[in-house]
């Protein structure tokens, strides 16, 4: 099948600031920044306010650097995307590179700036995380399989990690656990965006689950994630040692995941009609995010409550 | 939906990109001196 995608526009003026923030998906990275914020927090160890602040800011910087790194990639399939098509180098308010000097820059601020003023261990992971989004991810899986978000869902579980690093100097249980809920947590939110945007990935031959596999299997699988998701998302309660979250945790975490399985029953058991308005998979996609902030914010109410 | 921009001249893009850069820089500045007491302390 051959697939005709529309080249973005000429730029014909200088790059506006806007622009350029635009090109960091802020919306992202606001999740990015809280969860990298709810690890330095949760740590088990303080960190002086100002090397805190300068460590959210670099994985902030780093996040930014990796999302405008995928748009410079991506600006001719973003340009064939509804939900895309709007950005700023498919519309031709950027040209391509200002945005990869500009990528350029944020990512090797963010890294050198992590290292030198927090500890290389938590530069070194941001790194990780920004060739993981940048190269793993954008440039390899995402137009080579449908496990492309499953794998590449790896980048934006880093944060905490990053965050805990920054704080303690070293990586234990507890944020290994972090990450691999927001590792777990991805498919199911990607795929529930990705059953009502797939005529846009189709169209631009992105191999989204829904367009490869079909929509009855993804939904099955947004279902075997989020059954996972449940006690994944209370292991910090019952993990050993002196870093595990209490029952504050616990129980919110009980309730967001149960609230999220049961959003996730109805997308998993149902089939798509014509003239869908897919509430339910739109339902699943908002709670998602909403489960992410207040699962995290648990955790660090947990830890002050704790104090 | 975004709200529709203002058209700007090439001197007005310009003209706020560089106040941008250059309170960016300060900003940078003024971190690299507060990280540099932190680390003192």
């Amino acid at each position: 099948m051959t697939t005709t995608i529309p080249t973005p526009a000429a730029v014909q003026h200088p790059a506006d600031w806007r622009d350029l923030v635009a090109l960091t998906k802020p919306r992202v990275m606001s999740l990015v920044i809280f969860t990298g914020l709810c690890g330095l927090l949760a740590a088990p160890e303080s960190i002086n306010p100002v090397l805190g602040f300068t460590a959210i800011l670099c994985i902030a910087m780093g996040a930014g650097g990796a999302a405008a790194l995928n748009q410079w990639w991506e600006a001719d399939l973003d340009a064939g995307m509804k939900r895309t098509a709007q950005r700023p180098l498919p519309q031709g308010r950027l040209d391509r590179t200002t945005a990869r000097d500009f990528a350029g820059v944020l990512c090797a601020a963010s890294v050198f700036l992590m290292g030198f003023a927090i500890s290389w261990l938590a530069a070194a992971i941001l790194a990780i995380s920004i060739v993981y989004y940048a190269v793993v991810y954008t440039i390899w899986l995402k137009p080579r399989t449908p496990q492309n978000i499953v794998i590449g869902g790896g980048a934006g579980a880093f944060p905490p990690l990053i965050g805990w690093v920054a704080a303690t100097g070293h990586i234990s249980a507890m944020p290994v656990v972090l990450f691999a809920i927001i590792f777990i947590w991805t498919p199911p939110h990607f795929w529930a965006l990705a059953l009502f945007v797939k005529t846009d990935y189709a169209k631009v031959g992105i191999p989204m689950m829904p367009v490869v596999a079909g929509e009855r299997s993804t939904r099955r699988q947004i279902l075997g994630y989020s059954i996972v998701l449940l006690p994944l998302s209370a292991l910090p309660w019952w993990l050993p040692g002196d870093e595990h979250a209490g029952a504050v945790y616990g129980v919110c975490a009980l309730v967001l995941s149960t609230v999220f399985l049961a959003l996730a029953v109805r997308v998993g058991l149902r089939r798509q009609t014509p003239e869908d308005t897919m509430k339910p998979e739109k339902q699943l996609f908002a709670y998602s995010v909403l489960y992410l902030f207040a699962l995290f914010a648990a955790l660090v109410a947990d830890r002050f409550i704790a104090l | 939906m975004p709200e529709p921009r203002k058209p700007q001249t090439l001197e007005q893009i310009r003209r706020n990109r560089n106040r941008v850069l250059g309170l960016s820089l300060a900003a940078f500045v003024i971190l690299v001196f507060f990280i540099s007491i932190a680390k003192m302390g």
